[in-house]
């Protein structure tokens, strides 16, 4: 029987053993010490590594993300923790501008092997400014990498390889899935960047969702289980690059989809989900428009009522299942 | 032995370095001036002594990090003017293989980590490479150049706070030219000095003649000692000319004729040649002869370029990723 850990202890032990594989990998970061972080992921591990390795930094996210891609060129493989991801607007210039573009403008010379971990998302009552959901920011730039884990299985596996990884990778967490709980292996077993998982195979319909939606995509195929329609969810896990075979595949064996992401709607990685089903020949296995379920038009509010109005819950995503059937 | 620690045939080698930078700009001017480079270009002829006079405080291993404003920079640390001038025609041959041009000319394995197009950019890098340099327990330093107009990006705040702190081999080498683009230094900051914003974060600043490549020399070498014995890092404001315009487009509606002239009165390689010569350590014919051999290493760089492949399309997507 494989232990349970909770997401947040998943990342955690990700990076214990990394950083006790490998004396380059070292943490930096807002309040990552004593403190243990905002959301205590790093708990524990200045009393194991000291304060070399797990370094709390001062509140400058542009100079901190900066020294991370400095360290990274010059052999070191940091995981830079940025407190909310909403603050990683205040170090765009460094990821955009450098971290993804340094390797192509040299010529294929320079490696930045570094890691953004960061909490996204909404849920909390943290308002506009603490709640957002960046990634399609992210995996619009060539060069970097972006994953959103949804279990902490996902998490440990794929932060092991996004710290091997000799790119900068921008890596999601969802807050709400901090405490989430799963089985997690005990060995360092890497899950590859760039796979998407089928979290439940089904015949009728399929559901591409990311991050915490995941958990509510899965909470809706049970409820619609319960009326005899089964419905297959996928989790792409990494959003640059994305494994479009896998969405493609399910396409064509249900022939109606619905897609849930918690980012704004417009413009967000359902829109680049849904265009590639479009061009693809997939597209006439299709017996249903797409559906795609995105945040609401606003920032997110603070209000309980209205922060859950604000983006797709799991009563929105079992009505847009039964739209898709419908059709 | 002109100044303290500086060799003769080091203190001759900085005026062949300037007359390089000067030759290489010179013919980039006209190159462009020809319609035979794509892009833009960033010029320092009137910087030469800052470039030289840093670079050749270093040694084999330090790293560096140049501005837009990069080629002096890059002909000091020692970069191959033929491959230099491949890049700036945005040929395969190039540092960069063509894909970065003059603002991205780098030499990672040499510890050239580029130049950067983004005022300010660079020094969180440097910040960062001087960590990697402190928890390896490396005895080298990190150079990083930016210009006045950096002085008021966030970016320079954080980093020298941050280096500071963590008392990081790093040397923030302020080239002060006067001008951000097309504003004046006195119109975008109260203080008289930006040298004076280190005392803000707790490390050392020293303002230092940037047409005086001695001068540059001896403030550079004391602030990388500091940084390689462990005590920290240090601002160094150089106060410098740039002859040229900003950039390819610049009509200089911001600045005078006379001003311009006053600068080049103070040439950095005119004033050293005299020096050396003065010294006894370089003939007046010396000096001729540094200027013509300058030029003919950058004929050469040029007929290597001119000569050189152009990069092929269908390795547009080289090195993306690692």
């Amino acid at each position: 029987m494989i232990r349970e850990l909770s997401y947040a202890e998943a990342v955690r032990e990700a990076l214990r053993q990394e950083m006790q594989a490998d004396e380059r990998v070292f943490i930096l970061g807002e309040d990552i010490g004593v403190y243990g972080g905002a959301f205590g992921v790093t708990d524990g591990l200045l009393a194991e590594f000291g304060p070399e390795r797990i370094r709390d930094t001062p509140i400058s996210e542009a100079a901190i993300t900066g020294c991370a891609i400095g360290a990274a060129v010059t052999g070191l493989r940091p995981v830079l923790e940025i407190q909310f991801s909403d603050f990683i607007t205040l170090a765009m210039e460094q990821l955009v501008l450098q971290a993804a573009k340094l390797r192509y403008m040299f010529g294929g010379k320079a490696r930045v092997p570094m890691v953004v971990r960061t909490p996204g998302g909404s849920g909390t009552g943290a308002a506009a400014q603490h709640s957002e959901s960046l990634e399609a920011w992210f995996a619009h730039v060539p060069g970097l990498k972006v994953v959103a884990p949804s279990t902490p299985a996902d998490a440990k596996g794929l932060l092991i390889s996004s710290i091997r990884d000799d790119n900068p990778v921008i890596f999601f967490e969802h807050k709400l899935l901090y405490r989430t709980r799963g089985p997690v292996p005990e060995e360092t077993a890497a899950i590859p960047l760039g796979l998407a998982d089928v979290k439940r195979e089904g015949a009728d319909a399929t559901i591409v969702a990311t991050s915490g939606m995941v958990t509510r995509a899965l909470g809706a195929a049970d409820r619609l289980a319960q009326d005899g329609v089964s419905v297959e969810v996928i989790d792409p896990r990494t959003l640059r690059p994305l494994d479009t075979d896998t969405i493609l595949a399910s396409v064509r064996k249900t022939g109606r989809v619905v897609i849930v992401y918690e980012a704004v709607k417009t413009l967000g990685i359902g829109a680049e989900i849904a265009a590639r089903i479009a061009e693809s020949e997939a597209l006439y296995s299709l017996q249903a428009p797409i559906v795609r379920l995105g945040g609401q038009e606003c920032p997110i509010p603070y209000n309980r009522a209205l922060e859950r109005a604000a983006v797709p819950q799991q009563e929105d995503i079992v009505a847009a299942v039964r739209q898709v059937l419908a059709a | 032995m002109v100044v303290q620690g500086l060799s003769t045939d080091n203190a001759v080698k900085m005026l062949q370095t300037m007359h390089v930078i000067r030759a290489f700009e010179e013919r980039a001017d006209d190159l462009f001036a020809h319609g035979r480079v794509h892009g833009t270009m960033h010029l320092s002829a009137g910087q030469e002594a800052v470039a030289t006079g840093v670079c050749t405080a270093l040694r084999a291993g330090d790293y560096l990090l140049s501005t837009h404003r990069g080629h002096g920079h890059c002909i000091a640390r020692g970069a191959d003017v033929r491959r230099m001038m491949a890049e700036f025609l945005g040929k395969e041959t190039g540092y960069c293989r063509g894909r970065g041009g003059s603002m991205h000319i780098a030499d990672v394995d040499e510890g050239i980590l580029g130049a950067n197009g983004i005022v300010a950019g660079g020094l969180p890098l440097a910040t960062g490479v001087g960590l990697s340099i402190h928890m390896r327990r490396g005895t080298q330093v990190c150079v990083v150049f930016f210009g006045d107009g950096a002085a008021n990006e966030g970016a320079f705040h954080e980093s020298l706070n941050l280096a500071s702190v963590w008392t990081l081999p790093v040397i923030y080498v302020c080239e002060n030219n006067q001008y951000a683009m097309s504003m004046p230094v006195h119109t975008s900051m109260k203080i008289e000095r930006i040298a004076d914003r280190a005392a803000a974060y707790g490390l050392p600043g020293e303002q230092v003649n940037g047409m005086d490549v001695l001068a540059v020399y001896d403030a550079a070498t004391r602030a990388v000692e500091r940084a390689r014995q462990g005590g920290g890092p240090t601002l160094l404001e150089c106060l410098t000319y740039r002859y040229r315009g900003h950039s390819k487009s610049d009509a200089q509606r911001y600045r005078t004729r006379e001003e311009i002239e006053t600068w080049r009165a103070r040439d950095p390689i005119v004033q050293y040649e005299r020096r050396l010569v003065a010294d006894g350590l370089l003939s007046p014919e010396d000096g001729d002869q540094f200027a013509r051999r300058a030029r003919e290493a950058i004929d050469d760089a040029v007929r290597f370029a001119e000569s050189s492949p152009e990069p092929d399309p269908a390795t547009l997507l080289d090195g993306v990723y690692a």
